[in-house]
């Protein structure tokens, strides 16, 4: 044995230093929200088994505000909001775009359960917003937009 | 690094109204330019705000967000000289983060 005491100490530190790293990486990763796979999916039977949610049941206690008209599908402003009970994650999908889920918002007690933003939206397609509550219910509301001129043209 | 963001934080009956304007390409990945080469994808993914230092908001986002994105949230409970922070991050690994005080 040549190791002594010292090297000892040294070497559990390491160890403990790698478990402590290994431990950690996990919670990382949750941290991270939802599966970035979600955003390959192409349907919504895909995007729900990549989130690994329940199916979505479309709900009042969800609004979709966007315009029936998008004379720009590059610029398509969309706005997400739900009165149901414990919110935690707001989702905004559009059918026919070539990636389903256009974008996800983990939502804390300290903002609305309410979000807008602007999206691009290759044709006229019908969108979505879901919502997803703490007991992991999946609610939903759609409504189509006609897009004039698409957003993924080049 | 990125140009700034615009950010405007405005106090609305006990709520923060939060406005962001970011300065980014958001290119899809499924472009192609003049010589019929696909550009690559290069859009923000990960968004995150800040109310004086504690998380509020995370947002995960796709290639299917406008360039030059905008967004808007109401945090609750916010008042004038509160400190908003956003921060973003993009499939590149850029990131930046900008603060702005709620008016």
């Amino acid at each position: 044995m040549t190791s002594n005491r010292r090297d000892m100490i040294k070497h559990s530190a390491v160890v403990a230093g790698l478990l402590a790293g290994a431990g950690l990486l996990p919670q990382a990763a949750q941290a991270q929200g939802i599966n970035r796979a979600a955003f390959d999916a192409k349907s919504m039977d895909e995007l729900v088994k990549a989130l690994g949610v329940g199916k979505p049941v479309e709900s009042p206690l969800v609004t979709l505000t966007g315009p029936d008209i998008a004379e720009n599908g590059a610029v398509v402003p969309l706005a997400a909001a739900s009165t149901a009970p414990g919110v935690k994650r707001l989702l905004l999908l559009v059918e026919k775009n070539p990636a389903m889920l256009a974008a996800s918002f983990d939502v804390s007690d300290a903002v609305e359960p309410a979000m807008s933003t602007r999206v691009k939206m290759g044709q006229t397609s019908n969108v979505y917003a879901v919502a997803i509550t703490n007991d992991n219910k999946v609610l939903f509301a759609q409504k189509e937009v006609k897009v004039t001129l698409g957003g993924c043209g080049g | 690094m990125a140009d700034p963001m615009r950010i405007r934080a405005q106090a609305q009956g006990g709520n923060a109204v939060v406005r962001v304007l970011m300065s980014h390409e958001m290119e899809t990945g499924q472009r192609k330019d003049a010589a019929g080469k696909t550009i690559p994808a290069w859009h923000i993914t990960d968004v995150t705000a800040q109310l004086n230092g504690k998380t509020v908001m995370t947002a995960q986002w796709g290639a299917a967000v406008s360039k030059n994105p905008f967004l808007q949230f109401t945090v609750k409970g916010a008042k004038a000289g509160d400190k908003i922070k956003i921060e973003w991050l993009d499939n590149k690994g850029e990131k930046r983060s900008d603060e702005a005080v709620v008016a």
